[in-house]
């Protein structure tokens, strides 16, 4: 059986004019508005908007180690209902993906579910310990051929260690992310400090800890003449240095995730553990802060920091309760409420912040291609004018701690193709396909 | 009132409802027979995440006074301390039939989350979680300030308009110092909180309260109480924080002694919810002096938290907030 292919009427690339798109063979086989084919599965795009296939810099998928929370699998088929046809798996598995052989299963695990391809990131240290460089050629040379490397969850906090480690990984090509989080300033943080915190007695995670590692982390990088990304930046002040960073020609890209766009501290009063996560969700005055950094291009991407956790993991007190929420699913939505519908930014600069670029940091050539005749068919469908209540009860993903459960969002993703593969078609998976096919 | 979280949740009218129930309830303990049957056949669970012995003591006391059956579940010894979690221990006592729970948790926030989680279907009264909050520590403290400083006569209806205190030591990790900003707030009092800037909060700002770093100074703008905190002496070191140099220095700025007692005005009182640091906070002089009201302190928080458990266990606590709401309409 000939893969099938499939002729999009009528779909709208980068929001611009309507065109028929085909696809064949796995790549874009025909674009233009009398293209026909008398084969091809025909989906009705009217209405609709044409990206390429997102890709995120920033997934926790949990396997291995936790696959009781998400496993590559789940996690994957979470991403591809999001219009994701790349994730970036987080280093911070057990055991932790910080070898060629742990790297390897990831990628491997990834292949052989079929719903996105699957970038392992390699841990920047042994263990996540901050204390000595992980193999990180090994890592580079695997079948995985990992070129982002970092901590996250943790910082690397260590000066020394994270200046050898920017300069070791420019032996190819390589990126580290930083998660930056000044350990000491942040013992025991719940949440972020400020007003709320003060009220509700909850420890505080400081602004000026993220900003101060970020700050060290551009000057070191400009130093070694290193590239540097920094993941999920959160804080008004650290847009500032990123913006400084740049004017001065620094190599460095920055993260936003999409709760940071949207949501505030404010949603800690009611102690409901969903709302923790790291780095945590700050004031009014960062939103409007990193929404602007998105819009002027001072921030490059929007990655997910998609972090399932069990039931069990936030079903308790605050305090008690894992860091983290879910993201693949309504990343597309939230960039689009915050940022497409308020004008802010048109939907080539969404295929650029959700595609493009972070294909870019993370050196992967076959997604965030162009829309045009002979590229991958990576693609995402998705109609713009819907507006859906989210529940994390129906999400692909196996944890349930989104954000925004019960939350009206704008737009949802039809259709995604993964080398022009249906992984998502009518706002369904296609799972039978997938398995069939893969 | 279904509930007793935090002071901010109290209305004016609710905070001197529970004041003059307080007095009432006083009234009866100077009786030779002090048990009142109001509370017979209801269960109220105290449910201790950590240790406290004059808080739980407190609680057991108002219950049994008010002839509830009192079940005592410290952490220490049950099932919690082999990893049970918060919302098993409160599945099974709900299984057991707690009309309250009383809670003292380590983190702030679970009162908070016991009493919106569906674990249990009983009044859900804070005995002090975390950094965040003690009620009815406040209410004890309103309560003597009430009786102390409002004037001669039945203090009945009466709340603290135009009283000034200043609350001194580590604002920072006081549950104690939060309650009573937002309640003495609520009740009209003017509040001004003394401590050395390493421990006030960021975000105090947003308080109803002065914030100074000079006690001297405080205690130059006449306050009609103190409130001394107690200042764990762990947090000087690097391990706790560092928040200060050193004990002595800590005295020298910030302790209650003798001649900071005597500068002050003549009617002014002392509180302290206690445990005292003898000779670090406060010392032996100020602690024990006619002005000093932290052990009656003690015998006003067993009133107080008659009166909260009356309030919210009693049928008619129960609907008195539906029929006050249409009054108010």
């Amino acid at each position: 059986m000939s893969p099938r292919k499939y002729l999009l009427q009528n779909v709208a690339p980068y929001g611009g004019a309507r065109t028929s798109v085909l696809l064949a063979d796995g790549v874009i086989a025909a674009m233009g508005a009398d293209v026909s084919d008398d084969e091809a599965t025909i989906v009705d795009g009217r209405g609709l908007v044409l990206l390429p296939g997102l890709v995120d810099l920033h997934t926790h998928l949990r396997e291995p180690g936790r696959e009781d929370a998400e496993t590559i699998r789940t996690g994957t088929r979470a991403a591809a209902m999001g219009g994701f046809t790349a994730v970036h798996a987080m280093a911070n598995t057990t055991p932790t993906q910080d070898t060629a052989g742990v790297v390897e299963q990831v990628w491997r695990l990834g292949r052989e579910a079929g719903w996105a391809d699957v970038h392992p990131i390699g841990a920047v240290t042994v263990g996540l310990e901050g204390e000595r460089l992980a193999e990180l050629g090994a890592m580079a040379d695997s079948q995985a051929q990992v070129r982002v490397f970092s901590d996250d969850g943790k910082c690397v906090h260590d000066p020394v260690l994270m200046r050898r480690a920017l300069e070791y990984v420019k032996a190819f090509d390589g990126v580290v992310a930083q998660h930056a989080q000044e350990p000491r300033l942040t013992e025991n943080a719940q949440m972020h400090e400020g007003v709320v915190s003060a009220e509700l007695g909850l420890a505080g995670w400081p602004a000026v800890a993220e900003e101060a590692i970020i700050a060290r982390d551009v000057l070191l990088a400009e130093h070694v003449g290193s590239r540097l990304h920094v993941c999920h930046l959160s804080t008004a002040g650290s847009v500032e240095i990123i913006r400084w960073a740049k004017s001065r020609g620094i190599d460095v890209t920055a993260e936003v995730t999409p709760h940071h766009l949207i949501l505030t501290d404010e949603l800690a009063r009611g102690y409901d553990p969903t709302f923790k996560v790291n780095p945590p969700l700050r004031t009014q005055r960062d939103v409007e802060a990193v929404r602007a950094g998105l819009a002027d291009g001072t921030i490059d991407i929007v990655a997910t920091d998609h972090a399932p956790h069990t039931r069990e993991d936030k079903d308790c007190e605050w305090a008690a309760a894992a860091f983290g929420m879910t993201g693949l699913e309504t990343a597309l939505s939230v960039v689009q409420e915050t940022m497409v519908d308020t004008g802010r930014l048109t939907w080539a600069d969404v295929a650029r912040v959700l595609s493009e670029t972070p294909a870019k940091i993370g050196r992967v050539s076959d997604h965030g291609r162009p829309i045009a005749v002979g590229e991958p068919a990576n693609l995402v469908l998705v109609d713009p004018d819907v507006r859906r209540v989210v529940n994390p009860d129906e999400q692909a993903t196996k944890s349930g701690n989104s954000p925004f459960r019960g939350r009206e969002l704008s737009g949802c993703v039809v259709a995604t193709f993964l080398r022009g593969r249906a992984t998502v078609l009518d706002g369904a998976s296609c799972d039978e396909d997938v398995v069939v096919r893969r | 009132m279904k509930h007793l979280l935090s002071a901010a949740d109290l209305s004016h009218k609710q905070a001197v409802r529970i004041l003059d129930t307080a007095g009432q309830m006083a009234a009866t303990q100077a009786r030779e027979i002090k048990k009142l049957p109001t509370l017979r056949g209801r269960t109220v669970v105290n449910l201790f995440f950590e240790d406290s012995t004059r808080t739980r003591i407190s609680f057991e006391t108002a219950a049994k006074r008010l002839s509830a059956d009192v079940i005592n579940f410290s952490a220490k010894g049950s099932s919690v301390s082999k990893g049970e979690s918060l919302k098993d221990t409160a599945l099974t006592l709900q299984a057991m039939g707690a009309d309250a729970v009383v809670i003292r948790h380590h983190a702030s926030g679970a009162p908070h989350t016991l009493a919106h989680s569906g674990w249990t279907h009983g009044a859900v009264v804070n005995a002090g979680d975390g950094m965040h909050q003690h009620p009815t520590q406040a209410l004890l403290d309103a309560y003597t300030l009430r009786r102390h400083l409002t004037g001669a006569g039945d203090p009945s209806g009466r709340d603290l308009a135009g009283l000034r205190v200043a609350i001194v030591g580590d604002v920072l990790h006081s549950r104690v110092a939060r309650s009573n900003v937002q309640l003495l707030h609520t009740l009209g009092a003017d509040v001004t909180l003394v401590a050395p800037p390493t421990l006030v909060p960021v975000g105090v700002e947003a308080w109803p309260a002065e914030v100074s770093y000079d006690l001297d100074a405080a205690i130059d703008t006449k306050p009609d109480a103190i409130m001394m905190l107690r200042v764990q002496r762990e947090r000087m070191s690097s391990a706790g924080g560092g928040f200060f140099p050193s004990p002595l220095e800590y005295t020298r700025n910030y302790g209650l002694d003798a001649r900071r007692l005597a500068a002050m005005p003549e009617h002014a009182i002392v509180l302290h919810p206690g445990p005292m640091n003898r000779g670090l906070e406060i010392s032996a002089e100020a602690a024990d002096s006619p002005r000093a009201v932290i052990v009656e302190q003690v015998a006003n928080g067993v009133a107080v938290r008659m009166a909260v458990l009356y309030l919210l266990l009693s049928g008619s606590g129960a609907t008195t907030e539906t029929n006050e709401t249409k009054v108010d309409a």
